[in-house]
């Protein structure tokens, strides 16, 4: 057997290898299971080791924490209900506004495009801040949940437009032609051609949309919702017990988002089988 | 089958693609246009379709002007079958429900018979047991022969093909010319843009070489091969028979 050595060209091995190889490097095979395995078991037995030893003294008041269950269930089944809420609306909205970016109808297109520009380029919580003290004041609106689900829905509505936008704009030219050739009218085509190919391009984007609005949801404790972040900061009060009100606070919101990443990788490969 | 232009102009970005065009024609059958690319074939083919407009002058198509509004244009449409190049199927849907869709949502037909029909189309073009296959699964020549099955699924009076072989190999090539040919034998007008000379010449009844903006030369295929007038057809056909 030659010596692979002997094929490099003269002066290849003094070249050093790249230095953070373990990070640098990409795998030449897939780790056994047995790695994989002894991995996980040693990094979850260090990981916990350290936040016993770390936390342990500041985490003793579970029993009074426990008592205030029922303030956790009813903000969490809250946050779930405001997600859902604001997940529907915001797919509408999205939807009218992606249509109304391609509208040859000028006033129409420039409003969606503003529209869009403007909820992107602000902080959630300006818009939280300035959608309840400033508009729903002004107009009288006081019911905090409505307020609340509209401007989460109006803030995601406009990423969900992109989406949609950019997911009408990756389906050819050709499929349009060919839906015209066919004698479609337009809304069918957007019904039969456009639609369906758009829906599975932006499934995965949207999913991850859907965890985006769990997570955006905490901020609507600042306009007094009870939902779960309001909750957990409540029992905190209650109990000066920081570590033991806010722990749970993590799980549940992991409890959501987990799933739901979860599910969005699992369409992302069966699409790429698909297709 | 008659089809006359009468100064007829289409521009793209304010370069003139079909330059005040009239010409007569009278063929049988079956119509190819031949020519350079750019020269302005598929703009002439997308007005014969009704998919666009002139911008001046009018296109008759036996003695009928096509319509200018979008809803009559579709109406047109409706009567015509038409293939383009490639990616004329719709991805997310199997090659039967391809031909499904338009039989049930444009022309009125009963869910139960537009299957039956896109059956038998299938099966006349050798598809059977492709029918339940989405596009990605099928061979270039399989989509083009769904393709055309699908144009031809509501009998349309006029069956157009926009260079419906140039994304195909030679194998698949000869596969869907052969069904284009069957498809003329059966008496089927045909209206193709294409770059196979030997399949016009045995196909068409009339060859017409587009190129700067206008439509140079027509004849009946076997003169239009062997005694070409203009130069500017002499030297294509030189050029594209060379090899």
């Amino acid at each position: 057997m030659p010596n692979p050595v002997d094929f490099m060209a003269p002066g290849f091995s003094s070249i050093s290898r790249d230095f953070p190889g373990f990070l640098l490097d990409r795998p030449s095979k897939p780790a056994s299971p047995l790695a994989k395995g002894l991995a996980i078991i040693f990094l979850v037995a260090g990981y916990s080791l350290f936040c016993w030893l770390a936390f342990s003294k500041s985490i003793e008041n579970w029993e009074s924490v426990y008592e205030f269950r029922i303030t956790f269930w009813n903000g969490w089944i809250n946050t779930i209900g405001i997600s859902a809420a604001a997940l529907g609306l915001s797919l509408l909205i999205g939807i009218i506004t992606a249509l109304a970016r391609r509208s040859p109808f000028l006033p129409l297109r420039y409003s969606a495009a503003a529209y869009v520009e403007t909820v992107r380029g602000l902080p959630l919580v300006v818009l939280v801040l300035f959608g309840f003290y400033g508009v729903a004041n002004a107009v009288g609106w006081q019911d905090r949940l409505g307020v609340g689900i509209t401007i989460l829905s109006l803030f995601s509505g406009a990423y969900i437009a992109e989406m949609i936008r950019a997911g009408i704009e990756s389906v050819s030219r050709s499929q349009w032609d060919s839906a015209r050739a066919i004698g479609l009218g337009s809304f069918q085509t957007y019904r039969f051609v456009i639609f369906p190919q758009v829906t599975r391009q932006i499934l995965p984007p949207l999913a991850g949309q859907f965890s985006s609005i769990i997570k955006d949801s905490s901020l609507l404790y600042i306009i007094g919702i009870p939902e779960l972040t309001f909750a957990a900061n409540q029992v905190n009060s209650a109990t000066y017990s920081t570590f033991e009100s806010f722990v749970p606070l993590g799980i549940c919101y992991l409890a959501l988002t987990l799933p739901v990443s979860l599910w969005t990788k699992w369409i992302e490969r069966r699409m790429r089988y698909e297709t | 089958m008659n089809i006359s232009l009468d100064g007829v102009v289409k521009a793209f970005g304010g370069q003139r693609v079909l330059d005040s065009v009239n010409w007569q024609a009278c063929f049988e059958h079956t119509l190819a246009l031949v020519g350079p690319s750019g020269g302005g074939k598929s703009t002439l083919m997308r007005l014969l379709a009704g998919l666009d407009t002139p911008d001046e002058g009018r296109v008759l198509i036996d003695g009928l002007e096509l319509p200018r509004d979008e809803n009559a244009l579709r109406a047109y449409r409706c009567g015509t079958g038409i293939v383009f190049q490639s990616f004329n199927l719709f991805p997310h849907l199997s090659a039967l429900e391809n031909i499904i869709l338009p039989l049930v949502h444009v022309h009125g037909v009963e869910r139960v018979r537009a299957r039956e029909i896109a059956s038998s189309h299938l099966e006349r073009f050798r598809l059977e047991g492709q029918g339940h296959k989405q596009p990605a699964l099928l061979s270039g020549g399989q989509r083009q022969r769904v393709a055309i099955a699908r144009a031809l699924a509501h009998n349309p009076k006029i069956l157009l093909l926009d260079e419906p072989t140039s994304a195909l190999d030679p194998e698949m090539t000869s596969e869907v010319l052969d069904l284009i040919g069957e498809l003329r034998d059966a008496g089927q007008w045909i209206i193709l843009v294409t770059h196979e000379m030997g399949f016009a010449r045995h196909t068409a009844d009339l060859v017409a070489f587009v190129d700067k903006g206008g439509i140079l030369e027509s004849a009946p295929a076997s003169e239009f091969f062997a005694s070409p007038v203009k130069v500017e057809t002499r030297r294509f056909l030189e050029k594209i028979l060379k090899y």
